[in-house]
Formats: structure tokens, C-alpha cells, sequence
């Protein structure tokens, strides 16, 4: 007995040594140590000013916003279809109505008045490529009451909206029926289907033109990166991914947690029930380990 | 024509015609195995367990997968993961078994050396194993295809790549072994052919024939002691247990099996429910794209070694390129475990730890193993290609010096030594580059393999008197 035991910890001594080299420290130096996302934006400055949501409706309008964006909770409706829109900007300009309740307040006054700066492209756009939202002009404090009216119109999003608002109209999540112009819907017949596809075959053919790239679908992104991955990346993606277009959106950690759960659901949707089972498989073995070893020891019994 | 009379029951009836009570006893009931063994000697029941789960978990993956490029991704992480009925767990379940299997594999692989289970008259034992081991490895890398994710894709690219490297048919194997000019389409369907039917089939049909290896020849012992099994076999049917050396398959051998597989399953169902990334990797999650080379390329963990045989050569050796040097040590790696009876010039039959030179022949070359899978997965960067080099010309050094070692030749064995520090000082120098690949590095690395392949022809086996 002592004699198995001895063998059975050089065993384990050698596969965890082997272990420890292909899998924790192989990693280690494959994806070199990053330190983790903290959500403080701390490149940029805070709002100097205090804003007024009322005054911020009417300075929204102003300043121009509108012109592109929709703020479908103030019945402000889209000038464009994604499609066109794309075909415009890049990218279809995101509803303004619930941006404030996943985007950093910080950031999102910073955005408004160098969108380039606060996303991290500046290796993309510049004089020679202007970005399709230009700096801002207005005052500080017309700046602070947008926030602030911003702000006050946001609805807090479940995982599903969170995604879809910050990642959606640029990444597809096919396991989900999410594309990027919106959730694929029932088609009555093959008109519809073809419509819808080829819409959407514009969509991101223009966005591929804009990134230089297509953004990849989501689906197992969760599988394939992990939460840790995801999290700090889309704190920033320069980061951890130089040079890419994904730009930094800003989102607070609250948000991030939430389009994550989104993506663990659609790529990982059977974890729940994973953890649940595993500890009866495990108890299961357990119990029948304790039999085999009476039984064993029982017939071996009458050999010694 | 055999006699039948009237059967006065179905057993006896079938027993008639198929003599299942004999069929029993050869099989099992009073088929022999020595006393004197450890739960190292369950490793076979543990295979043939693993093995059963993948062909089943396989059987449940194959009514949902689809051997297509634009269809397979997502019929495996949607539709079995997602849609079917605890097709996750068929998925996990095969995939890390896949993984384990070769775990259990090379345990029962260097149980087999390090009790000198391979010779006198267990060669075709070891040979038949050795056959399996290679058709679980054409099995595995043909099966981590079939999701069609980047790696399956990229590992594809690079290994069918490595036929190439054979002279004057190189290219044209290539593609003939691809179906396509790159892996594509066709590559995915005929290895999914191989994978779902000839190499299961030619699996099964080897695992028999290494059963019936095992009938004249027996079981080997804790000892390497000769027992005669007929004499013992009488004793233990006369009621003398204690007495006896040797026990029956069934119940005796399997209850002590039967113990060690319930525990295993604790550790491989631990690893299906939360611990699976090892052998599911998560770059595989990533759909094939073969636009996008992934920054790391590697193969699973039990191809590691001879993945890094093949890459530790980093430098040319007069009119060979760094390639040729490593296939050329590669193709070695791969059917070498094939040669060990011949290797070995000792006739005894003994647990390592009683053979003297041989006890620290076999741990250099599990350190050294373990150090090629380790160095296989980290990037070949700065000094790491050289500690690769180191233990890629390790590797085939230990297998130059084992003929040697059990022959007691000292003499040759210093020289081999002393020859495989020259490669290491004159592969320090080409690391530095301090020594352009010339005549003296050509010189020393032909000196090499003329001792690696003369050695095991010329060198007698040792007289049998010893034991």
C-alpha cells in the first residue's frame, strides 16, 4: 500500500509539473502580463461645470446632435436607416437615449468634445481621415447640460440592451439572432429574407470600410477570450490589441458586467446547468469509489 | 458434428452452441494474471474505459455534427453545445477524454519501460501498443479538425505542411493528403471520414490483437520474476490462494481494476465540469479564418514533445536547412519507441530501479520528455530554442546511449557522451553565432547519427548468465 501511494504522488508530482508548464506558465508568456481595468478614465478631465438636464434638451438640439443621432425617448426619430446611415458615416450613429446609463459620465463629456482622443484612434483618423463626429463647439456649460439631460433620460439596461446599445452596430452575435442592423426577425418568405440579408451585406460592407476590418461576431467570445480578456479589453482595446479600430466606448464597470453576463449567455448557455450536475456525477463516483474499494478489499482478503 | 441433446434452459441451450461456460473461463474466469502488481497494472482497464466513453460521446456528436467548413463551427458550439439535450456534456465528455486518454496512454507507456514489459518475449506486446499509440494520435489530430476553429485549421495547415519536407514526393503528398491545393473542404471531409470510421475500426481491430499479444507471453509482475502460470493457476483452483502467484481476470484482477477506474472517473468527470480548458482550448472558439494567422501556433499537449524535436533544430548543418534537421529528427521520435526491445541489450527482465545504468536512462528521458513538452508549447524566442535544442538532441542522445548503457559498454558510452557535448557546444555557438554552420558541426552531427543507428546493430546483447 505504501508502495502505490509512493507511486501515486510521483505521479502527480510529474503531470502537475507538467501542468504548471503547458498550461499557467506557457500562457504567462504567450499573453504577456497587463494590469487590470480600473473604469477611472484617468487620461481624461472631469466636467468643470455642473449641467441642467432641461436646459441640456434644448442645447442638445442646438448644437446639432440630432442632425445624426435619434433620441427615440424624446420621440426625436433616426434622420436615416442603418443602412444609409452607414453608407454616410461608417457606422450607424448610435439612439442617444440610453447612452448615459452604460458610458462613463466622464468619458461622455470628453467624447462629445474630441470623439477621436476619447476613443484611442487617433492612429486612425485625423486631418487627412476626419472622424464623422467632429469636436465640439458649444461652451463647457451647454456641454454640461447635455450631459446632465443625458443623463437624465437613461434607463437602466439589462444585459441583453447593454450589448446591443454598446456593441451592436458594430459586432453581429449570430447565436443570438443579433445582427448589426438590428434583431434578425421572422421572415414571412424569401423576399423579406433576401431584403434583410442584403441590407445587411451593405451595412457591413460600408463598416468594413470604415474599420479597414470586419468586426468579428461575438458569439463564443466568451470561450474563446474569457471574462478577464473582455472586461480589460473593453476598457482599452489599445491595450491589449495595438493598433486595432475597436475604439474605447467608455463604458462604466457596472456596464461592462452586464454586456459580459450577455455574452456568457449566448455563448455559454448551458454553465448553469453544468455546475448544477457536476456535483452529483462527482458524489456519484465518490460513493462508488468507497464500494469498489470494500468490495476489492473483501475478495483480496483471502489472498494475503 | 457435436452432440446436442434437449437444453433445460436458454443459458444451457446457447451454452450448447456458443460454449459460452468456456468462452468464460478462457476470457476471464481462469484467464491468469500475477499477484504481485500495482494499480499501475489497471491503466489498461482505464484505456479501454476511455476509449468506450469516446466512441460513445462520439456516437451522440456524429447525428449533429457536420462535415462542412460553413457548417461545422456551429454545429458544434451551437447546436450540440446549445440546442441538442445534454449535447454539452457529450461534447466536454469526449473532448476531455480525448485529452486524458493520452495521459493514461504514455502512464502505461513508460509502466511498460520501467518494468521491462517490452522484451523476452513481450516484444509483440509493446509493438501492438506502440501501433495503438500512433492510431490514437492519427485519431486525435483528426479529430481536432472537425470544429473547424482556428487552431483546427492553422494545426492542419502546419502538420499536413510537414509532409512536404520529404524529398522529391514532398509536394504532391501535400496535396494529395490535403485533397486541395490548401486545407479546405476536402481535407475536412476525408479526415472526418478517417476519424468517424477507418481509424476507430483499425483502433478496435488493435486493441484485440493487443489483448491476444498478451495470451502466451502473460502479464508481466511488480518483479520481472518468471512464474510458471500453469503450475500457480493449479494451486489457486486447489483452494491455495495465499499460496499461489497468480489470480483470475475476473473477479480478483477486475475488483482491484474496477477500484482504480472509480476513483480516475473522479478526477476525469472534475476535469468535464470545471476544469476543460486544457483540452478545449479556447483559441479554438475562434472559427477558422485562414486570412488570420494566429500570433502562437501549437499542437495539443501529447504532441508536444515531438512538436518540439521537430522545432528544437533552429540552425542548418552544412547542406541541410534547420528543417530538414528537425523533420529528420522528428520522423526518428515518431517510430523510435517502436525499437526499444532492440535498444535494449539486457536480457533481464527487472524493475528499473534494479538495472543499475538503465533506472537513470529511463527518469533523464521523463525529465527530458517533460522538458520538450513544456519548451514545445513556449515561443521558440532567445534562449528557449537553445534549452529546445538542448533537449531535442537529448532526446535522440538518450536513445544512442541505451544500447550502451545495457550492454555495459563504458567505453561507447563515454564516446556518445562526449560527442553529444560537442552538439551542445557547437549548438551554443551557432546560438551566439559565433560559429557559421560548417565542417566541424557537419562532421560532429554525421559522427552522431553514425553511433545512433550502428549502435543498436553492432552492439551484442548481454550474456543471459547474470540472471
Amino acid at each position: 500500500m505504501n508502495k502505490e501511494l509512493k507511486i501515486l504522488a510521483i505521479i502527480i508530482f510529474l503531470v502537475g509539473i507538467t501542468y504548471w508548464g503547458i498550461e499557467p506558465y506557457a500562457h504567462s508568456k504567450m499573453h504577456p502580463h497587463h494590469e487590470p481595468a480600473t473604469f477611472k478614465y484617468e487620461d481624461l478631465k472631469p466636467l468643470p461645470l455642473k449641467g441642467d438636464a432641461k436646459r441640456g434638451a434644448q442645447a442638445i438640439q442646438n448644437n446639432g446632435c440630432t442632425g445624426c443621432h435619434s433620441i427615440k425617448a424624446a420621440g426625436i426619430p433616426a434622420p436615416m436607416d442603418p443602412v444609409s446611415a452607414s453608407a454616410s458615416y461608417g457606422v450607424n450613429p448610435p439612439d442617444l437615449s440610453n447612452i448615459a446609463a452604460l458610458v462613463d459620465k466622464k468619458f461622455l463629456a470628453n467624447f462629445i468634445k474630441h470623439p477621436v482622443k476619447a476613443f484611442k484612434l487617433e492612429h486612425k483618423f485625423g486631418a487627412n481621415r476626419p472622424f464623422p463626429m467632429p469636436d465640439f463647439f458649444g461652451s463647457d456649460q451647454d456641454l454640461a447640460d447635455i450631459v446632465a439631460y443625458l443623463e437624465s433620460i437613461a434607463k437602466p439596461q439589462e444585459p441583453r440592451g447593454a450589448f446591443e446599445i454598446a456593441c451592436g452596430r458594430c459586432h453581429n452575435l449570430r447565436y443570438d439572432k443579433w445582427t448589426v442592423i438590428g434583431p434578425k426577425p421572422k421572415f414571412k418568405n424569401e423576399v423579406e429574407k433576401a431584403d434583410f440579408e442584403l441590407k445587411k451585406a451593405k451595412y457591413e460592407a460600408n463598416l468594413k470600410k470604415y474599420l479597414g476590418t470586419t468586426p468579428p461576431d461575438l458569439s463564443m467570445f466568451i470561450r474563446s477570450r474569457g471574462p478577464e480578456y473582455i472586461r480589460d479589453f473593453v476598457e482599452n482595446p489599445q491595450k491589449l490589441l495595438h493598433g486595432t479600430a475597436m475604439p474605447r466606448v467608455g463604458l462604466t464597470e457596472k456596464a461592462t458586467e452586464e454586456v459580459i453576463k450577455h455574452l456568457e449567455h449566448v455563448g455559454d448557455r448551458k454553465k448553469e446547468k453544468r455546475e448544477k450536475l457536476g456535483p452529483w456525477v462527482l458524489a456519484y463516483f465518490v460513493i462508488l469509489s468507497i464500494l469498489a474499494y470494500l468490495w476489492k478489499e473483501k475478495i483480496w482478503k483471502e489472498l494475503h | 458434428m457435436a452432440h446436442f441433446t434437449k437444453a433445460n434452459s436458454v443459458y444451457e441451450w446457447l451454452d450448447q452452441r456458443l460454449a459460452l461456460t468456456k468462452l468464460w473461463k478462457v476470457l476471464a474466469a481462469e484467464y491468469w494474471i500475477p499477484k504481485n502488481i500495482n494499480f499501475l497494472w489497471a491503466m489498461g482497464v482505464v484505456l479501454m474505459t476511455m476509449f468506450t466513453i469516446l466512441v460513445i460521446s462520439g456516437i451522440f456528436l456524429l447525428m449533429y455534427y457536420k462535415p462542412d467548413t460553413k457548417l461545422a463551427f456551429d454545429s458544434v458550439n451551437y447546436t450540440i453545445m446549445q440546442e441538442v439535450w445534454f449535447g454539452w456534456l457529450w461534447r466536454h465528455m469526449h473532448a476531455v477524454a480525448a485529452s486524458v486518454v493520452f495521459l493514461v496512454i504514455y502512464i502505461h507507456m513508460f509502466t511498460g519501460i520501467y518494468y521491462a514489459s517490452y522484451k523476452r518475449g513481450r516484444e509483440m506486446i509493446w509493438i501492438s501498443g506502440m501501433l495503438l499509440f500512433v492510431t490514437f494520435s492519427a485519431e486525435a489530430f483528426s479529430g481536432y479538425m472537425l470544429p473547424w476553429g482556428q487552431m483546427s485549421y492553422w494545426a492542419a495547415q502546419v502538420i499536413t505542411n510537414l509532409f512536404g519536407g520529404i524529398p522529391f514526393i514532398g509536394d504532391d503528398l501535400v496535396i494529395w493528403i490535403r485533397g486541395n491545393f490548401y486545407v479546405s473542404d476536402p481535407t475536412l471531409t476525408r479526415f472526418f471520414m478517417l476519424h468517424v470510421f477507418l481509424l476507430p475500426i483499425i483502433i478496435m481491430m488493435l486493441i484485440g490483437f493487443h489483448f491476444y499479444t498478451l495470451r502466451i507471453p502473460h502479464v508481466n509482475n511488480q518483479d520481472g520474476e518468471d512464474i510458471d502460470f500453469d503450475a500457480e493457476a493449479e494451486k489457486y483452483k486447489a483452494g491455495l490462494k495465499r499460496e499461489s502467484k497468480v489470480i483470475p481476470f475476473w473477479p480478483v484482477f477486475l475488483s482491484k481494476d474496477f477500484f482504480v477506474l472509480s476513483v480516475f472517473m473522479i478526477f476525469y468527470f472534475y476535469l468535464v465540469f470545471y476544469h476543460y480548458e486544457f483540452a478545449m482550448d479556447p483559441i479554438n472558439f475562434d472559427p477558422a479564418n485562414p486570412m488570420k494567422t494566429p500570433p502562437h501556433i501549437y499542437p495539443e499537449w501529447y504532441f508536444l514533445w515531438s512538436y518540439e524535436v521537430l522545432r528544437g533544430f533552429f540552425f542548418d548543418v552544412g547542406p541541410l536547412s534547420a528543417m530538414d534537421m528537425g523533420l529528420i529528427a522528428f520522423g526518428i521520435a515518431n517510430i523510435i519507441f517502436f525499437f526499444l526491445p532492440w535498444f535494449d541489450k539486457d536480457p533481464t527482465v527487472a524493475p528499473a530501479d534494479k538495472r543499475g545504468g538503465f533506472f537513470i536512462w529511463f527518469w533523464l528521458m521523463v525529465i527530458d520528455m517533460i522538458v520538450l513538452t513544456i519548451w514545445g508549447k513556449l515561443p521558440p524566442t532567445g534562449i528557449n530554442a537553445y534549452i529546445g535544442y538542448l533537449a531535442a538532441v537529448g532526446f535522440l542522445a538518450l536513445w544512442a546511449a541505451l544500447p550502451a548503457i545495457t550492454a555495459e559498454r563504458r567505453r561507447l558510452l563515454w564516446l556518445i557522451v562526449i560527442v553529444t557535448a560537442l552538439l551542445y557546444i557547437f549548438g551554443f555557438m551557432e546560438y551566439t553565432k559565433s560559429l557559421g554552420n560548417g565542417v566541424i558541426i557537419t562532421t560532429t552531427f554525421l559522427i552522431f547519427y553514425l553511433l545512433f543507428f550502428l549502435s543498436p546493430v553492432m552492439v551484442k546483447e548481454r550474456e543471459r548468465g547474470a540472471q
